[in-house]
């Protein structure tokens, strides 16, 4: 027979002295209370201008910290009460990274709507525009055209160079082509524009060279690295019994990489070109030294400068004119629709790798 | 007992394995080519700038190296303060993702933190401008009036706010994703086992991290700094937009006055730049290539010895 023993609420040193669950929650709802009594009595001593609601928040959490620190020490111990702090201080960095993500979209948003409704701005460009009015066709053409360009030169490059690596590379050369990938993704955006830059003047003969497909070039030089190692990844992913099994059935290698490898991973592949296009798409200055600026349309790849949305951005914002609002107001809301773009690259994206990302296993 | 004669079967070779596998190996070979080609053509097209007359540059300087040091060094102290500040800041972050947060949040969280990485650098620029340093201007006032004494703190202070220390934030928010996105990487490749043993023996989670993640994981988070470092220091438009240049070095962090860095001046200066100007422009470009590509190197060959040791792939 077994005698059921009414459990007593254990007193031993190793539970004893906790805080109650949630006492974190409570203590910092209470910093921020107390932060904010603060400064609401200096907006209402008249001492300050408005509530500081920043400044609340930050006290407040500064203001937790200590506290947290304090009341675990006094209870639970130091050790308790030192992994207590740190557990608020990498929360708040974490915080700390997301402050600039929702103050540039927030601003961006605020800033860029008002000329980014304005009718002509997507139907004119800014030829013979002064002052308000004008629009971003020139420069949304400019850099569909350079991009794409960039896409076109480096997908099949970047896509049979990740072939190489994974299925046919081995040995020294595979090594430093692994390597020398990695390195390029570090390259300053920069250089590759003074790179195409260099190349074009020496080929052409030409010490003021300006044209779009030089721009492509020098996205090209960015974009190969990273379509590169995506694809390298996703290729990877490919199980080799797949491969196995293709090659018992007597069919070259060749055919296997490309029926049976490829469709595999074409999601992974399509999401990472994808995500390099977001990447490459956002870079102004390469552009603003080989594909320069203008306030036209241009349609030709390969003569004549062209205008690109990011170095609009600069060339808005850098070259006011007298109506400098107006200026500044395209600007802004030349960068939302960069952000736009660059985002919806993301999202879809990520969705295409979540929808078709090929079940494996588990 | 026979004996089989040891002969190594040969596949056939078929004209369509000899043409992809080429086509393979010649984009592969390419990149490198690629590589090659943009330090030989950076190269030739600043020789002039080395050996330039004297009267070629305008302002004080006389020669090319002149030009360049105060470059160099703006480039250099605007990184390395933009390191200081990021990489705290990013274990903290790699930390709450990889041991901290909700497991099921963790992934979203991780975008949310590459989303950054995505803002275009012009954005930033604006945002630097715009925002940044109108919010940042009063708190440096008050600095230079209270810290005065102290040289990188010496006034007189910037009334716009655009100064090298305006400048360091941005780069350092602009490289916080690729630092926090390796050290996020290693600290998962710590053994779990390690981890486990110090949570068994009692440890709190921060000692946990302390005696098993953080020594794991040293090598990575060097390299990812140095990552950073690279980034930081070819970074452009922000740097062009958000600071108001000079041409000498300036240690003072809060002035009007700031050492340029070397991207910067190319943006800055390349649309009007002619004649030797332009080459003068492509040799600063080659120096910063130089550094950057040596910098990269380093950090890709940390990571790569470290990942032989981890056994975690």
């Amino acid at each position: 027979m077994t005698s059921v023993v009414e459990a007593s609420p254990l007193t031993n040193s190793l539970t004893a002295g906790k805080l109650p669950r949630r006492s974190s929650l409570w203590v910092l709802l209470a910093s921020w209370a107390v932060s904010a009594a603060v400064f609401a009595m200096l907006f209402l001593s008249g001492n300050v201008d408005g509530f500081n609601v920043v400044g609340t928040v930050v006290f407040g959490t500064v203001l937790y910290c200590v506290a947290i620190y304090v009341l675990s020490r006094l209870v639970e111990g130091s050790r308790k009460a030192k992994d207590r702090l740190m557990t608020a201080l990498v929360t708040a960095a974490f915080i700390i990274a997301l402050l600039p993500l929702v103050s540039i979209i927030y601003t961006t948003v605020v800033n860029g709507l008002p000329a980014f409704l304005t009718p002509t701005f997507f139907t004119s460009s800014q030829r013979n525009v002064v002052g308000a009015g004008g629009g971003v066709l020139h420069a949304v053409i400019g850099t569909l055209m350079v991009t794409g360009m960039a896409t076109l030169i480096s997908v099949p490059i970047g896509l049979l160079a990740a072939i190489y690596l994974v299925e046919y590379g081995r040995g020294r050369l595979a090594k430093a082509i692994t390597f020398f990938v990695d390195v390029m993704t570090g390259i300053p955006s920069i250089v590759a524009g003074l790179f195409a830059f260099a190349l074009f003047a020496l080929l052409f003969d030409d010490p003021g060279i300006r044209f779009g497909f030089g721009g492509a070039i020098a996205l090209t030089v960015l974009m190969i690295p990273v379509v590169v190692r995506s694809s390298e990844e996703m290729l990877k992913l490919v199980p080799n019994e797949l491969r196995e099994a293709a090659f018992a059935l007597g069919v070259p290698k060749w055919l296997t990489i490309l029926k049976v490898v490829l469709p595999t991973s074409i999601a992974g592949i399509v999401t990472g070109v994808m995500l390099s296009i977001a990447r490459v798409i956002g870079e102004t200055a390469p552009l603003l030294i080989i594909a320069g600026f203008t306030s036209s349309m241009n349609y030709d790849l390969f003569g004549e400068r062209m205008m690109t949305l990011p170095v609009f951005v600069y060339t808005q914002y850098a070259n006011q004119g007298a109506d400098s609002q107006a200026y500044i107001d395209r600007a802004w809301a030349g960068a939302l629709t960069l952000i736009v773009i660059v985002m919806l690259l993301n999202g879809l994206a990520r969705l295409i790798a979540h929808w078709f990302s090929p079940k494996l296993g588990r | 007992m026979t004996t089989v004669a040891a002969t190594t079967i040969k596949a056939r070779q078929r004209p369509g394995d000899r043409i992809f596998s080429s086509a393979t190996l010649i984009a592969g070979s390419l990149i490198l080519a690629v590589l090659a080609a943009v330090a030989i053509f950076l190269l030739v097209e600043s020789l002039p700038a080395f050996i330039a007359d004297p009267a070629e540059f305008s302002g004080d300087t006389t020669n090319f190296w002149s030009y360049v040091g105060p470059l160099v060094f703006g480039t250099i102290y605007s990184a390395i303060l933009a390191l200081i500040m990021a990489v705290p800041v990013a274990i903290g972050i790699a930390l709450f993702i990889s041991h901290f947060a909700p497991r099921k949040l963790a992934q979203g969280l991780g975008y949310l933190v590459d989303l950054l990485a995505a803002v275009p650098s012009v954005v930033f620029g604006l945002w630097g401008i715009g925002v940044l340093a109108p919010l940042a201007q009063p708190f440096y006032s008050n600095v230079v009036d209270w810290f005065g004494w102290f040289t990188p703190f010496a006034g007189p202070v910037s009334g716009t706010g655009r100064t090298i220390f305006t400048v360091s934030i941005v780069l350092a928010v602009m490289i916080l994703p690729i630092i926090t996105a390796i050290c996020r990487e290693i600290f998962l490749q710590t053994p779990l086992l390690h981890e486990e043993a110090a949570l068994a023996l009692g440890a709190t989670r921060w000692e946990m991290i302390r005696m098993a993640v953080l020594p794991f994981g040293l090598p990575g988070i060097i390299s990812a700094a140095m990552l950073g470092l690279g980034r930081a220091l070819g970074e452009t438009m922000a740097v062009a937009m958000v600071l108001s240049p000079s041409r000498e070095v300036i240690f003072q962090l809060l002035t009007s006055q700031n050492s340029n860095t070397i991207a910067a001046n190319i943006a800055l200066n390349f649309p009007e730049a002619h004649g030797v100007g332009v080459n003068v422009l492509l040799a600063t470009g080659l120096m910063l290539f130089v550094v950057t590509l040596l910098v990269n190197m380093l950090a890709r060959a940390i990571i790569n010895s470290r990942k032989a040791f981890s056994g975690a792939n």
